[in-house]
């Protein structure tokens, strides 16, 4: 079995976030990059557990990005990925993203497309469904477990208000969330056989990007917070009725 | 050239989410001179001319029955049909968890450039330019889409529905389903609670509650305002609470009209996923708790007094 997983490089999660060039590029000075949770705790942790499972599978990382995704491809190796390809790009049009991956995905003939359900930076939640697209593959969304037996996997996905129990047959393409599988920490030795696990960069293939980024900006701050106090809850059910109209 | 909104219907009626998307889709359509279309796959029991009120026009309705279950691929093929048939230029869904799970298809077979997510009307004084909540929920961009064929998934609760006099016609529009690709073998809902994305009102609550045994009185306030309850992180992770409730920059990100929080100290990847909240009433000890300064409203003082007089006080209102 082989298993593709999609990594993107983000942010870490307490990054204050600030723009640069009046505003249309986001300001990576003093940024610590961290591997996008979805895919790290979900996306790529589910694969390790299908690879103890079964030996035989193999865990394929695939990123689209410039050379500093580096260290975040060598820790998600650590964690249990076998070989890795990074796409040297750094765009951020998902289109273009997905077909760069798409094209991998087209020649090396996987059994599952793992992805996280969104990236924390851009939140487009589009890669897996355009991937899923562009193969001509089934796609399930926001999938919060994934059990396989023999060719056929079984997929509890989140709807609106509850969840739903699906089933398909391999090959497909599946974005996590949440209940797929719990975070793990890199141990020594995975650490040092990461450092000698293939990595091959690739260049990008055409493709265009349909969209583009203009410009950024930050919310606007709030105008303070209105105290009440504590032997007065009635004069806050007041204020929310009467000034906030939000009851 | 039309914009056409892709109606999301579950147990035979229409999402609210939907509503908002056909709002929004139809100002859209009003902005550029273009006609406003809906699309209806499968069957509803809901009376689809009243679709009219929104704004459309026309309600196009494949009503095969195989298009009540959400399989990608057979919508894919079907939307990308629709499109083609009615010479939409604009597709407008809602960024629920179907429009996530359709809209990047959508945009990758019609090589149509996506927004997902998108919080207002765009702005087509220099292309075609729509905003969007980024760094989930820390910043926003301004995206041009720049492509003739365009997609905009709406998030919810980000826009007014408006309501008016019209009636839509509804026609058939023939589209074969293609073979299913999955199967759907169980479905389960938490019945009778307010979906979180959706939900006007939020109450939620965080590791100051102490345990699982103490969300009586959260589920208490909920009902009362008819919300929806949500809770921190280490909440769902502690598995107090079901893991969908959680809310922030890793969980789910909402934007209801009111937010109120509970006993969470309002941790920078808490605020990310709910500083969209229109007003944030915040209830918490610790007068240094950093959520106060997102706060509109706040009372410094211990939740296990003041969340059951908060409650009391709702109901005294309603009863006035
Ligand atoms: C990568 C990453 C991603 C994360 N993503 C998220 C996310 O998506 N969502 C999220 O919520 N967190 C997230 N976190 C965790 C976040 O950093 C905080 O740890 C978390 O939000 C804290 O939860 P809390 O406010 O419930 O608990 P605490 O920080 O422990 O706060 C409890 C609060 O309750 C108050 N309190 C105690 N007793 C009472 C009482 N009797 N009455 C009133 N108030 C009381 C205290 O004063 C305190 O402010 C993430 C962290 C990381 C590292």
């Amino acid at each position: 079995m082989r298993i593709l997983v999609c990594i993107s490089k983000t942010p870490d999660t307490t990054s204050k976030i600030v723009f640069k060039d009046g505003n249309t590029k986001f300001d990576e000075t003093g940024v610590q990059w961290i591997i996008n949770p979805y895919d790290e705790w979900y996306a790529l942790v589910k694969a390790i557990e299908l690879k103890e499972k079964d030996p035989a599978a193999t865990i394929h990382l695939i990123t689209v990005g410039s050379a500093d995704c580096e260290p975040i491809i060598r820790k998600a190796l650590a964690l249990g990925g076998d070989e890795a390809i990074r796409i040297n790009s750094d765009s951020t049009d998902s289109y273009f993203i997905a077909s760069q991956i798409a094209a991998i995905a087209q020649a090396g003939n996987y059994d599952i497309i793992f992805t996280g359900k969104e990236t924390i930076d851009y939140n487009g939640s589009s890669i897996g469904g355009m991937v899923a697209a562009l193969v001509n593959k089934p796609y399930i969304s926001l999938a919060a477990s994934f059990a396989l037996n023999e060719n056929t996997a079984t997929i509890i996905r989140e709807i609106e208000g509850g969840e739903e129990t699906c089933e398909l047959s391999l090959p497909a393409v599946i974005s996590c969330q949440k209940g797929m599988a719990e975070q793990r920490i890199p141990n020594m030795r995975g650490i040092m056989a990461a450092r000698t696990k293939p990595l091959k960069v690739v260049e990008p293939v055409a493709a265009e990007a349909l969209t583009s980024i203009v410009s950024f900006e930050l919310p606007v701050a709030k105008a303070g917070v209105k105290l009440v106090a504590a032997d007065n809850v009635a004069e806050l059910v007041r204020l929310l009725h009467e000034e906030a109209k939000a009851i | 050239m039309s914009v056409l909104i892709l109606i999301d219907h579950a147990d035979g009626h229409i999402k609210k989410a939907s509503f908002e998307a056909l709002t929004y889709g139809a100002d859209i359509a009003q902005q550029n001179g273009m006609a406003a279309e809906a699309l209806l796959l499968g069957t509803v029991t809901d009376d689809l001319a009243t679709l009219g009120k929104y704004g459309v026009t026309k309600v196009h309705q494949a009503g095969n029955t195989a298009f009540n279950q959400l399989d990608v691929q057979v919508y894919l093929k079907a939307i990308t049909e629709a499109v083609n048939a009615t010479g939409a230029t604009i597709i407008v869904l809602a960024h629920n968890q179907t429009g996530k799970a359709l809209a990047p298809g959508i945009s990758a077979a019609l090589k149509a450039g996506l927004v997902a997510g998108a919080i207002a009307l765009p702005d087509t004084s220099n292309g075609f330019v729509v905003k969007k909540a980024v760094f989930s929920g820390k910043a926003f961009a301004n995206v041009n889409i720049n492509t003739a064929i365009k997609v905009i998934s709406l998030s919810p609760n980000s826009y007014k529905v408006t309501v008016g006099q019209g009636i839509a016609t509804v026609q058939e529009l023939n589209l074969t389903p293609l073979p299913a690709s999955i199967k759907i073998t169980a479905v389960d809902k938490v019945s009778g609670d307010v979906p979180l994305t959706e939900a006007d009102i939020v109450v939620s609550a965080g590791r100051g509650l102490k345990g699982p045994e103490n969300w009586g009185m959260v589920e208490e306030l909920a009902k009362t305002l008819h919300a929806a309850t949500a809770c921190s992180r280490p909440v769902a992770d502690s598995h107090w609470r079901p893991h969908h409730e959680h809310v922030g920059q890793t969980g789910v990100q909402i934007a209801p009209n009111l937010y109120i929080a509970i006993g969470i100290s309002g941790a920078i990847q808490h605020l990310a996923g709910v500083n969209r909240s229109k007003t944030i009433v915040v209830i918490n000890k610790d007068a240094e708790a950093p959520f106060f300064k997102a706060a509109d409203y706040g009372i410094v003082g211990d939740a296990f007094e003041i969340v059951p007089k908060l409650t009391e006080e709702i109901k005294k209102m309603h009863n006035a």
